[in-house]
């Protein structure tokens, strides 16, 4: 079981969620990706998409700032 | 998750503006799951040339004029503040700036998502273009009638 770390803080629209689509689809089954974003739009939208799309979505906690840390499982 | 959510979009613009507003939706929605098909028809068709500059494509002379000033992804003008070709310059210096997905990006996150991508029959006669001029990522040559097979029950944009 992979772990694998996306770093989407500075990105925008669509990219947040494209880059996570993109990231998660190259993930074995059971592997998780760490997904460092912004609150806002992408802590809104990732993780509700992830749910959407049948990822498991384990965590979701603050770092520091304005920044969260999503954990999804595939 | 609703079932077969859906958007096609008709790719008629070559401009740099509207091909970004075009890949935008198209790849954000391939991310949230929906199934995308982009129909590339005229000025639109030079977004998925496999060559991006300027170059003499086309069957005889006419076209050959034409496809060279067309050009393709690299050399798409902007619909507004176009400055003789500045413009996509500068807009791909602030959207570099100001982290925001270039157009090229927006292309192959389009690849990544495989977000279906299919040419116009008619546009491409028309301008002496086949589908060797195309990138492989293609997935077909279609008229309207297929168009609208494919587009039924979801949404569809003209940009």
């Amino acid at each position: 079981m992979a772990t694998k770390v996306l770093d989407i803080t500075k990105e925008h629209c669509p990219m947040t969620f494209v880059k996570t689509k993109i990231e998660l689809s190259k993930l074995n089954e059971g592997d998780i990706l760490e997904v460092l974003l912004a609150e806002g739009e992408p802590l809104d939208n990732v993780p509700r998409n992830a749910k959407e799309q049948g990822y498991n979505v384990i965590s979701i906690e603050h770092v520091e700032g304005t920044t969260h840390k999503v954990i999804i499982k595939k | 998750m609703a079932e077969n959510k859906k958007l096609s979009i008709i790719a008629f613009s070559g401009d740099f503006d509207k091909l970004t507003a075009v890949f935008t939706l198209g790849t954000g929605a391939a991310a949230v799951g929906y199934e995308v098909n982009i129909f590339f028809t005229f000025w639109g068709l030079d977004a998925i040339k496999k060559k991006q500059g300027r170059s003499f494509t086309g069957g005889n002379w006419l076209t050959k004029i034409f496809g060279f000033m067309m050009g393709g992804l690299k050399v798409t003008p902007t619909s507004r503040f176009n400055f003789l070709g500045a413009g996509p310059k500068i807009f791909r210096y602030l959207m570099k700036k100001n982290n925001v997905a270039t157009l090229e990006e927006l292309v192959e996150a389009a690849k990544a998502l495989r977000i279906n991508l299919y040419a116009c029959e008619m546009a491409m006669h028309v301008l002496g273009l086949t589908k060797d001029d195309f990138i492989p990522e293609v997935k077909d040559v279609l008229g309207v009638a297929s168009f609208l097979n494919l587009s039924e029950g979801g949404q569809t944009l003209f940009i």
